[in-house]
């Protein structure tokens, strides 16, 4: 990739926030959907880990059920194939009592925008409350969350290379529960920094929860030095970078890389960047060992780590569900409160 | 906000010695097999002198009622308090539920439907510090440490040293 793309793929975020205007919030400045973690103040992202945290015990109870969205009805919009993130999803508004409809969006059958207002449309006529959504092109959140009705709310599931703000929250949600305060931390992120969402998310947060020290490693190739704008030390030596790491994050690697030369081989790929049990030696002997699945054992990281005792990545996949449970509740309840304030002045 | 009436942390204790007698005569002999459960963040204080009073032989649990509430379509998520933690199994036992002021029985409605999402207790007795007039459901308390008949603009608050405060809007 030359430099030039390289720029344009991290301005990318910067226009959209521009054309953004906080269309995430109530007037009262609270979450009504959750689009990015971009331009959240930290006591937005607190509301959010302290209300998980209440939902976490909700999968002792023998129901693991509470009644908070009973007679809500939510769609699981997926353009993009995934499955862990619709399960925990789908699991998260099952839990809150909602009724939940899981649309697979066939990508081929959808051309451009006309046909995405015409599937939004459709769904609003079928009385639907909650829209998750995940799509290949960045912004596409943002797009449906301009055009839904007002008592809809629409949640980010991944967007392009934009943004995946709950797998971030989720993240924030592990290593606040492993490691409390987050300003002593020095947390790694190690692979495709460039191309990913949720790295991209990640970052956000970390610097808004006030993050002491974040350094993202990578191939000169999917790390260039503008990604410096995002606030983190760029490094391309996994070993230098480790020395003293408290959380140490793997993003998969996406083989379609390999196809477009970014990448020579995996072979290369996991002796320089691979998170082995030689290389965690040089981190802090409690760093935990985070990464947001699945993962490809042998190309980013070592069997023997990813099922290690400093592995915390099955506990993301479980504290996901409470993180989801809290952002649908908090964003469902700031619709209905607005709506009531304004029937109330109406009336 | 005028302070009417001040409560102090004695007067309390001893409310709640009086309420942990009564109680000890509704359960019968052994009525430290009982298990408590106080609804926060009020409901748990007087639950800690309660049990110390009774000297139950299992700890209190608490119990978080902001997700059982019916005020959400009006008033969105209650600000958390924290998870629930009931530390005994619900199944089968004799519940004693504690709140400091019992007032339009909602909380009690959203605490028993949480309590039944953990299992089926055999009896719940339901001890409330102060017992004021304006009921909007049919839930009345076993236990009462005092009754007080006020009008809606009266606000009862017990404070975290055990104070309780009688204030008008």
């Amino acid at each position: 990739m030359t430099d030039m793309k390289a720029q344009q793929a991290i301005a990318k975020p910067d226009i959209m926030r521009s054309t953004q205007d906080d269309i995430q919030l109530t007037e009262a400045g609270e979450l009504k959907h959750f689009l990015t973690i971009e331009g959240l103040k930290k006591e937005r992202l607190i509301e959010i880990l302290d209300t998980a945290e209440s939902f976490a015990g909700v999968n002792d109870k023998a129901a693991k059920k509470v009644p908070l969205l009973r007679g809500k009805t939510v769609a699981n919009l997926f353009f993009e194939n995934s499955t862990r993130t619709r399960t925990t999803f789908e699991l998260a508004a099952k839990r809150l009592s909602a009724d939940v409809l899981n649309i697979n969006v066939n990508v081929s059958a959808v051309t451009k925008g006309e046909t995405l207002l015409d599937t939004l449309r459709n769904l609003q006529a079928m009385q639907c409350d909650m829209f998750v959504v995940r799509h290949s092109s960045s912004g596409a959140a943002h797009f449906i969350a301009s055009h839904v009705e007002p008592h809809i709310s629409v949640i980010n599931a991944g967007d392009g290379q934009h943004s995946h703000p709950t797998q971030a929250m989720l993240d924030m949600f592990a290593i606040r529960r492993n490691k409390g305060d987050f300003s002593q931390l020095k947390v790694v992120i190690v692979g495709d920094i460039l191309h990913s969402r949720v790295a991209r998310s990640q970052i956000h947060a970390l610097n808004i929860l006030g993050t002491g020290n974040i350094t993202a490693v990578g191939p000169k190739t999917l790390l260039p030095q503008q990604m410096r704008e995002l606030g983190v030390h760029v490094r391309h030596d996994l070993d230098g970078a480790l020395v003293g790491a408290d959380v140490v994050i793997g993003l998969r690697l996406q083989k379609e890389r390999m196809r477009s030369a970014l990448l020579s081989t995996e072979d290369e790929y996991y002796r320089s960047f691979g998170l082995t049990e030689r290389r965690m030696r040089l981190a802090k002997p409690d760093a935990i060992v985070m990464h947001p699945g699945p993962t490809n054992r042998g190309v980013e990281i070592e069997a023997s780590v990813a099922d290690g005792p400093q592995s915390i990545i099955l506990e993301q996949v479980t504290g996901g569900i409470a993180v989801r449970m809290a952002i649908m509740s908090i964003a469902m309840g700031n619709i209905e409160k607005s709506l009531a304030a304004n029937s109330a002045v109406q009336s | 906000m005028t302070l009417l009436e001040k409560i102090n942390p004695a007067g309390v204790e001893n409310m709640i010695r009086q309420m942990a007698e009564s109680l000890k005569l509704q359960l019968g002999s052994d009525y430290q097999s009982a298990k408590m459960l106080g609804i926060k963040t009020g409901g748990v204080l007087v639950a800690q002198q309660l049990h110390e009073a009774l000297k139950l032989e299992e700890e209190a649990g608490e119990l978080n009622i902001s997700f059982y509430r019916d005020d959400f379509s009006r008033i969105g998520l209650h600000p958390q308090v924290g998870a629930s933690k009931i530390p005994f199994s619900i199944e089968g036992e004799i519940i004693i539920l504690v709140d400091d002021v019992l007032y339009s029985g909602r909380t009690i409605r959203a605490a028993m439907n949480e309590i039944f999402d953990y299992g089926r207790p055999e009896k719940i007795l339901l001890a409330t510090l102060v017992d004021r007039t304006g009921r909007e459901l049919p839930i009345n308390a076993d236990v009462i440490g005092r009754s007080m008949d006020l009008p809606q603009s009266h606000q009862v608050k017990l404070r975290d040293d055990m104070s309780l405060e009688i204030s008008q809007r």
